[in-house]
């Protein structure tokens, strides 16, 4: 269906599964047990995880497809934050045109960079985008204080134009909507002592971000990705043989920056503020890391690897050392104390050095990414089959 | 490409998924629930505390915190309740908040308006947070109190000095109690004047972002009617660390006194660089060459070391202060740990406080109620004076405090004296000059 083959309409069905079902799969804990520290089940989150899966399928494009490491990505994620900021304010508060606007207008600024930095491969595109990109974050961040709001970044006002809307009442804010149905809309289902939310923005993008994992899957299957996979394993080869494949690498370029564009524009959609700090370089190594920590090069590796840094993020970051010393209450003082000495510096305001383990143990052991964990406990208890095995080298 | 694979089975399947994913959206729609966001409904109510604990603000993020857990022990009726005893409003009696025990939950912002915000909206959809509090950046407080108007909660602002924060994106559900770039400009002019003269030629050097921007137009214009002249404004990047190239220009440009601009690690760099030009030293115009920091905080002034000494500039509090409150906070802070507080832990504290004050006051904790019993209150006992919250734009009036570096510090904490304390009508200003609109309190929900 869809012209995919059995196994790949398998796979889109087993995402959209769990994008359907994450309200539940993402709360497991009832709502007042301590383990509810740990459930991710919220709007916020759930939309972070759908939108930074899109970011790091597109970044994957480029970097699992053509082995072009782009170190600076986040440029045109906020750019497209940028541009649907600015079609909200103009036009309309409906999500649809701020986000077609940000998928263009990333388009257009990735195929300007584009051209200039695929001059070089290697270590010298990497830094040459990392250029742009910190060159794109001070811009924002100060001389061109008047377009994007500098520091404090744009957020919509009740004074701003919005043509095609009409006046809003009086006392209510704008609020970003699909045809009145607004974004923060939620539906609260309690099943005894379970609350899970069911929020309509998070469903609208997981819904573009099924579309965006079904076009992947579509590339990674055509000649065109076939041409990709050739540009990655030997470039110079090509070239020998007559082919120009300059076309090819702009090409990956521009969708995988559109793809970024796009996650950008659903940010601002899901939570109407842009700011220049999404353009950090910092920002840029996220998805880097994101990518390489599920799998470089698989469909569903980079999807895996935004979860798990997020949860991380958002999750291990609000522990403190009140709620560790909750959970050691039941030790001996001197024990408790001890214990949570030895815990706190890999949780709270230390989740990056968890981070940091956890990103060295997957890249020493396993190469392949997440999904190469997951495709070895497979294999462990003999389901896995050789020919499912997707090649697992780690990318350049 | 492949071929097309049309088949009846196919297009019934696939027009079935994309019919019950259409579908979805229209019936969550249909949630929605009286009342507020957020209402309490068991024994306890949860505050949210979002403080910067990684990145260049981490020490003030660091102090926030504590005065928060200081702020929440009081409520609950712990330690010796310091500032409620002397806290002019009389309804905050230990037993937490309209009775019910306050809870809190951290967050981190790493002073990024994004992460700002992610952690402020888990604190409000996953822990049920009706107040967020903290930030150490106008950026960062401008991005959270628009969520908060948002989400139909109260945002209590942390240490923010930008005009922008209760002036041109001013919300109806923001409260600041922190001074501004204005009351810094119109407490130290007069200083300035008295101690320098009005005939100075001022160079600005301006760190280059909203907070700059503002505070170098509330020092140039404030200075300027005294009669001074502005010689130059030079715009420096946030991430400089080394001035030098921008300090040179200055003895060239014939001007005697430089305003800088900067605050935390960048204030600390400019000026030590500053010093050690021998700035200080020269006489230019007959006259000695002079500096001023508007923004001063105990933090940066111990960055510095030695080169403060005897150099102006302004504060929203410091702990030396005399009065009741003040006291009363600095022995409860420095009993439980063992070090003075600083301005943004005062002031962290002081919102904490106030925020509580008015749910009981309001006798609800609907955020509409809560603005309703914060707006044109006046109140005293808190460390400033007399203060009035306006009803306008929810701006804390009060007296500001021009400091000065000591020269003989007794201790690593006693870096800086009160050379006067400003009266509140002289910083007073009209609350429409900065344009921006208040809308109404969102309830949510």
């Amino acid at each position: 269906m869809f012209g995919l083959e059995k196994k790949d309409w398998n796979l889109l069905l087993f995402v959209a599964a769990l994008v359907a079902l994450a309200p539940f799969i993402l709360n497991p804990f009832p709502e007042n047990s301590a383990m509810a520290q740990f459930n991710a089940g919220y709007p916020d989150l759930m939309q972070r995880f759908v939108i930074f899966g899109i970011f790091a399928i597109g970044f994957n494009i480029l970097f699992g497809l053509t082995g072009y490491l782009s170190f600076g990505h986040a440029a045109f994620l906020g750019v497209g934050s940028y541009a649907a900021i600015w079609m909200m304010k103009l036009l309309t508060m409906n999500v649809i045109p701020a986000i077609i606007l940000s998928v263009i207008v990333a388009g257009i600024f990735s195929v300007l960079v584009g051209y200039v930095t695929l001059r070089r491969s290697g270590i010298y595109f990497s830094i040459l985008t990392l250029a742009f990109a910190q060159m794109s974050y001070s811009l924002a961040y100060s001389v061109l204080t008047p377009i994007t709001g500098g520091e404090t970044g744009l957020q919509p006002k009740v004074s701003d134009p919005r043509i095609l809307d009409g006046a809003i009442a009086d006392g209510t804010i704008p609020k970003a909507n699909l045809f009145g149905l607004e974004m923060g809309a939620s539906f609260d289902l309690s099943i005894a002592g379970w609350v899970f939310t069911f929020n309509a923005g998070y469903y609208i993008a997981a819904i573009v971000m099924l579309a965006s994992f079904y076009l992947a899957i579509r590339i990674f299957r055509s000649p065109f990705g076939l041409m990709m996979r050739a540009v990655k394993s030997n470039q110079q080869r090509m070239n020998y043989t007559g082919l120009n494949t300059k076309p090819y690498t702009l090409a990956a370029f521009v969708i995988s920056g559109m793809y970024a564009g796009l996650a950008g524009g659903l940010m601002v959609a899901m939570d109407t503020q842009a700011g220049p700090e999404r353009m950090f370089w910092t920002a840029s190594g996220e998805v880097v890391l994101m990518t390489i920590l599920g799998g470089a090069g698989t469909l569903i590796g980079p999807v895996l690897g935004a979860g798990v840094i997020k949860y991380m993020e958002n999750i291990l970051s609000k522990i403190n050392s009140d709620i560790l010393h909750g959970w050691f209450a039941f030790m001996p003082d001197g024990m408790e104390d001890f214990t949570v000495a030895i815990l706190y510096p890999f949780i709270g305001k230390g989740w990056h050095l968890t981070l940091g383990i956890l990103f060295m143990l997957v890249v020493i052991f396993l190469p392949g990414g997440l999904v190469e964990g997951g495709q070895r406990i497979r294999a462990l208890f003999g389901r896995g089959k050789a020919e499912d095995k997707p090649s697992t080298e780690p990318a350049e | 490409m492949s071929k097309s694979t049309l088949t009846r089975r196919g297009v019934l399947k696939s027009g079935a998924v994309a019919g019950a994913g259409l579908a979805l959206p229209t019936y969550l729609a249909a949630g929605s629930h009286a009342g507020y966001t957020n209402a309490p409904t068991g024994s306890t109510v949860t505050l949210g505390f979002n403080v910067p604990q990684t990145g260049p603000y981490a020490d003030e993020g660091a102090d926030e915190l504590r005065a928060f857990q200081l702020a929440v022990e009081h409520l609950n009726g712990g330690g010796d309740g310091g500032m409620m005893n002397t806290f002019s409003s009389k309804t905050l009696d230990g037993t937490g908040i309209l009775g019910k025990k306050v809870e809190f939950v951290t967050g981190d912002t790493q002073t990024k308006s994004d992460a700002a915000r992610a952690s402020a909206r888990s604190m409000i959809e996953k822990d049920g947070a009706v107040m967020i509090s903290g930030g150490s950046s106008s950026g960062v407080a401008v991005a959270v109190q628009a969520l908060c108007q948002e989400a139909g909660v109260i945002f209590m602002a942390g240490l923010t000095h930008s005009n922008d924060t209760t002036g041109k994106d001013k919300k109806a559900n923001g409260f600041r109690h922190f001074f501004n770039s204005y009351m810094s400009g119109a407490a130290l002019a007069p200083i300035l004047a008295n101690n320098y003269g009005t005939d100075r030629k001022a160079y600005h050097l301006t760190a280059d972002y909203n907070w700059g921007y503002t505070t170098e137009e509330a020092v140039r214009t404030s200075t300027e009617a005294m009669g001074w002249e502005t010689v130059a404004a030079v715009k420096t990047p946030l991430t400089q660390t080394d001035f030098s190239s921008y300090i040179a220009p200055v003895l060239q440009s014939g001007a005697d006194v430089l305003v800088l601009n900067h605050y935390g690690g960048n204030m600390v760099n400019s000026l030590t660089n500053a010093v050690q030009f021998g700035l200080r030293d020269k006489l230019v115009n007959n006259k000695n060459f002079e500096i001023v920091v508007p923004l001063y905080s105990r933090l940066m002034a111990k960055g510095a070391g030695a080169n403060v000494k005897g150099i102006y500039g302004s504060t929203n509090w410091h702990w030396s202060l005399q009065d009741e409150g003040s006291k009363a906070f600095v022995r409860s802070f420095g009993e439980k740990y063992g070090f003075p507080p600083s301005q943004a832990a005062h002031t962290c504290y002081v919102q904490t406080l106030l925020y509580a004050d008015a749910c009981n006051r309001a006798g609800t904790f609907n955020p509409c109620g809560v603005a309703e019993a914060l707006e044109g209150f006046e109140f005293d006992g808190m460390g400033n004076g007399k203060t009035l919250y306006r009803a306008e734009d929810h701006q804390c009036f009060k007296d500001v405090l021009v400091v000065r570096g000591k020269e003989n510090p007794t201790s690593e904490f006693d870096l800086l004296e009160i050379v006067e304390v400003t009266p509140v009508d002289q910083v007073t200003y009209d609350a429409s000059i900065f344009g921006g609109e208040l809308g109404s309190c969102n309830p949510g929900a």
